[in-house]
């Protein structure tokens, strides 16, 4: 891949389409197209064609590009929402298979070159990509944000992309219309490009149908068009009419022949694609007993469910979920480490599984288990070395309790006046003062018996 | 070939065959105008290595054949520019697969043939570098669009050329001017290289003087190749040998269509001499109908003309071509095509975007598409009944300079008898067939079914043999 590569370091002859260039289909795009479409219930054609997309821009090294028109790689499927009044399938139209553009630089980074120039990239001309398009099944900005979400995770989950938005890895252009009732027939749509996150997806769509309604309100017509999402205004700006709107001259592209793919690759690809988010999601709810909230918080990489199955082997489920949604993602976020690199994190399943045997087995507090975390995650060491190295074991040693008990009850008179009065919700006070000073490692339950007998 | 049989043999230095070429242009090409450029210091370069890889004991079928290649090819170290203006300093990457293959074989390159720009025409005058003429007649046109490539080799300069045909631009040349010119079938030879035209109908071949020489050419630069996903079929196996196997017992048939009225009566007695050569070299004669060949003229201008559009989009002066000073985007298209391309290339550039635009698809492209296909069913239905099919390759002999210029129409019909072997995707040859009285070459042409290039090499080699012209040079080229 380019991304990120100084520009036009990472092109080709054939990228830049120079005159006697062949373009030859990249199997590796066909492969991971399949496993999309598959993932999202589509129907693969064994046979499908490449044609041409004529039009001239400046990015566009060819003139055209190669894209796919009446015969697409694939048809048919959705993909599945929450939304506020349940699950909602989003119908797609299909999946076809297409070649990138160059980027344009309106503003030039170069010092030697006037910034009155625009200069032309070229690392991403001819990179593969796939278009995916669905059917108006969308009806609010939040359902879009869901979508795209979805999409996301579903591209990540079959490997297809890491659909970075930031870095054009997946782009979208939102359509949108608005009409009177739900079951009018569908108004004039709008067309809205430069989306980069799926932030201002939802923002830019909930602009543009207020602006859409505005228009209406007033008896006035809304006319189709492309417009551009504005970042620093918040707003949609006019790009192009209809008027303006390119004939493509689509025709079938004659340097590429049919692209046959049998049912065997399909039927092979079908079995290896992995199990879905949503599918996951409800397992782990019943196979682990875990909360929806936390099984979604799990799904959302298909790396940090393997870290949690890995870890709910050999500890509890629930010790697990709480874990991994709790203290494993907020370090993963500190050290700014992605959960689809949950695999690598320094804490592996398998040493979070030792420090929640010992937690579990009542040898540590809940609060000296994550100071030991916060050690493993710079060392090697296990939980086990860890809370003898640095003594953090539980004070289970009744007289030893008892000491830090009689002080806190001799130093704070008044207090314990006030608790025999009859105030006993000072209770918890108590208990707070004598986990403090023994550093969370005394047994909450143990503080509690020695704390009675001694108000009493 | 026997200019590579003499390296081979190390009778005579690749070094040495080039300096006689190299003379030999010298002594005749201010008249004849094949060269674009002519790039001795490169060649003197490849004739050496040429020579040194002789001597290390290396088998090359090639060896030292000096070569001319028409200037849409891509040879390292030159220019490709179609002659065209807006491909003006053009310098490609590397070889085109059909030139390195000939490369590896020994071959040694002369230079940059003339062309029509970017193949489109018949004569050669659409080139905007300079004219060609025919060295048979310097006052008349060398065919084209490989008019440099058919003028080298017909004049002496060089054993072989390399042309593109698209609708006839290797055969119909090559007819005007007394040689041999194959167009394999599409897919046979790699495109990588050459500088598209017409995607689905451009393809690489062989000029040459003799039906063995093409034979050896096409063998060297034709078989499969990763970087054309259109090249189909395997390596050829050995045409050289199906040039020597002669025609007895082969069915021969004579295409109906192209008897019709308004046939050249010079061209038709021709015609019947060929009937009458393959007939006494033991060739089952008989008459066969391809009924959609009438169509092909019309089938072809939509077609080559839409895919045109779309690969001469790219031309815009963005990456490379001169470019012009300009206000705006808008501005920087209209100008560096305006002043990069010719009135032909305009004038297919336009067709061609009518026939694709939204409301005409139907209407041209599409219908174009359907007609083609039938074309090709036509065509397959025939090779049921012959193994060849004959016809002639150029309605009337070699037309003056300038006498169709302003016509385009009439120019287009040069290519009546080509085209049906494009559009099919068909093998098909020309071999030198006599003279009309005005002392101009006629050509014969002989089609094979797809991949079906080894009958047309013998039945074309059988009729060299059996019309046994006299090696003569062409009047306008005696020194």
């Amino acid at each position: 891949m380019t991304v990120g590569a100084p520009p036009n370091s990472a092109t080709c002859p054939v990228c830049l389409g120079f005159p006697g260039t062949l373009p030859v289909l990249n199997r590796e795009a066909v492969a991971l197209a399949m496993r999309l479409a598959l993932a999202v219930g589509a129907t693969v054609h064994e046979d499908s064609r490449f044609a041409r997309k004529n039009y001239f821009y400046p990015d566009l090294p060819k003139g055209y590009q190669i894209s796919q028109y009446d015969r697409p790689f694939a048809t048919g499927g959705g993909i599945e929402i929450d939304t506020p009044s349940g699950p909602k399938k989003i119908r797609l139209v299909r999946i076809h298979i297409e070649e990138d553009a160059g980027r344009l630089l309106h503003e030039n980074p170069f010092d030697d070159v006037p910034p009155s120039l625009s200069l032309v990239d070229w690392n991403r001309a001819g990179v593969p990509l796939v278009e995916i398009v669905s059917e108006p099944d969308l009806r609010a900005p939040e359902e879009a944000a869901a979508y795209l979400t979805e999409l996301r995770r579903l591209l990540r989950y079959t490997g297809a992309s890491d659909a970075d938005m930031e870095k054009g890895n997946l782009r979208c252009d939102a359509n949108v219309s608005v009409r009177p009732t739900e079951d009018a027939p569908y108004g004039t749509r709008a067309e809205i490009k430069n989306l980069n996150s799926i932030r201002f997806v939802a923002k830019a769509l909930e602009y543009e149908v207020g602006r859409q309604a505005d228009l209406l309100s007033r008896g006035e017509r809304i006319v189709q068009e492309t417009r551009l999402w504005d970042v620093a205004r918040g707003r949609t700006v006019l790009m192009r009419s209809k008027e303006e709107a390119h004939d493509y001259r689509y025709f079938p592209e004659p340097d590429l022949g049919a692209l046959v793919v049998d049912r065997a690759w399909i039927e092979e690809t079908a079995r290896s694609l992995p199990e879905l988010p949503r599918a996951r999601r409800s397992r782990l709810i019943s196979q682990y007993g875990i909360s929806p909230g936390d099984a979604e918080t799990l799904v959302s990489a298909r790396e940090l469910a393997d870290y949690f199955e890995e870890v709910a082997r050999s500890a509890p489920a629930r010790a697990a979920a709480a874990w991994v949604t709790g203290e494993v993602l907020r370090w993963m976020r500190e050290r700014k480490v992605s959960p689809e690199d949950a695999l690598s994190f320094p804490v592996s399943p398998e040493r979070l599984t030792g420090l929640l045997a010992i937690l579990e087995a009542g040898k540590i507090s809940a609060s000296s288990a994550k100071e030991v975390f916060a050690v493993m995650l710079d060392s090697s060491g296990d939980a086990a070395a860890i809370v003898e190295e640095r003594g953090l074991g539980r004070i289970s040693d009744a007289s030893a309790l008892d000491v830090v008990v009689s002080d806190v009850v001799r130093e704070n008179p008044s207090q314990v006046a006030l608790y025999r009065s009859g105030k006993t919700q000072t209770f918890a006070w108590f208990v707070g003062q004598v986990m403090k000073r023994t550093g969370g490692r005394a047994d909450p339950l143990s503080v509690r018996e020695a704390l009675t007998r001694a108000l009493a | 070939m026997a200019t590579a049989d003499e390296v081979r043999s190390r009778r005579r230095s690749a070094e040495d065959t080039l300096a006689d070429a190299l003379t030999r242009v010298e002594a005749v090409d201010g008249r004849v105008g094949a060269f674009l450029e002519v790039t001795p210091d490169l060649a003197f370069q490849e004739a050496r290595a040429a020579d040194a890889r002789v001597a290390a004991g290396e088998d090359l079928p090639l060896a030292g054949v000096p070569f001319a290649i028409k200037d849409n090819m891509w040879i390292a170290g030159r220019e490709a520019t179609c002659a065209s203006r807006i491909l003006r300093g053009f310098h490609p990457p590397a070889d085109a697969t059909a030139v390195s293959r000939l490369r590896r074989a020994g071959a040694v390159f002369v230079g940059r043939a003339n062309m029509d720009e970017f193949a489109m025409g018949s004569s050669t005058e659409n080139s905007s570098a300079q004219l060609t003429r025919n060295p048979h007649d310097l006052e008349r046109i060398p065919g084209g669009s490989s008019g440099g490539s058919a003028a080298a080799v017909a004049s002496g300069m060089v054993p072989a050329a390399l042309g593109s045909d698209t609708g006839g631009s290797i055969r119909q040349p090559a007819a005007c001017c007394g040689v041999v010119g194959f167009k394999p079938t599409y897919g046979r030879v790699s495109r990588y290289g050459l500088v598209a035209f017409a995607s689905s109908l451009d393809q690489i071949g062989p000029l040459t003087r003799s039906v063995a020489d093409a034979a050896r050419v096409y063998r060297v630069v034709a078989g499969p190749d990763p970087l054309d996903s259109t090249t189909a079929g395997e390596d050829p196996a050995d045409p050289e040998s199906a040039a020597g196997r002669g025609v007895r017992g082969m069915r021969v048939g004579f295409l109906v269509e192209a008897e019709a009225e308004g046939l050249d009566d010079e061209v038709a007695r021709n015609l019947g001499e060929a009937r009458r050569l393959f007939e006494s070299a033991g060739a089952r004669v008989t008459p066969v109908s391809v009924p959609r060949a009438p169509e092909a003229i019309a089938i072809y201008y939509v077609v080559a003309s839409a895919e045109a559009s779309s690969n001469l989009a790219r031309y815009d002066s963005v990456r490379y071509g001169p470019r012009p000073s300009c206000r705006d985007l808008a501005s920087l298209y209209v100008e560096s095509r305006t002043l990069g391309f010719g009135p032909e290339v305009k004038r297919r550039i336009l067709l061609g975007t009518f026939a694709l635009a939204a409301g005409y698809y139907e209407a041209y492209y599409g219908r174009a598409m359907r007609a083609r296909a039938v074309l090709s069913h036509d065509f397959a239905s025939a090779f049921e009944q012959v193994d060849v099919i004959v016809c002639p390759s150029i309605p009337t002999p070699a037309f003056k300079i300038g006498e169709k210029t302003e016509d385009p129409l009439t120019m287009y019909l040069s290519d009546i008898f080509t085209v049906p072997a494009s559009l099919a995707g068909l093998p098909a040859i020309t071999v030198p067939s006599g003279f009309s009285k005005a002392g101009l070459p006629l050509g014969l042409q002989i089609l094979g079914p797809r991949f079906g290039e080894e009958p047309v090499f013998a039945a074309a080699g059988a009729f060299e043999r059996e019309i046994a012209l006299p090696d003569e040079t062409p009047r306008g080229v005696r020194t």
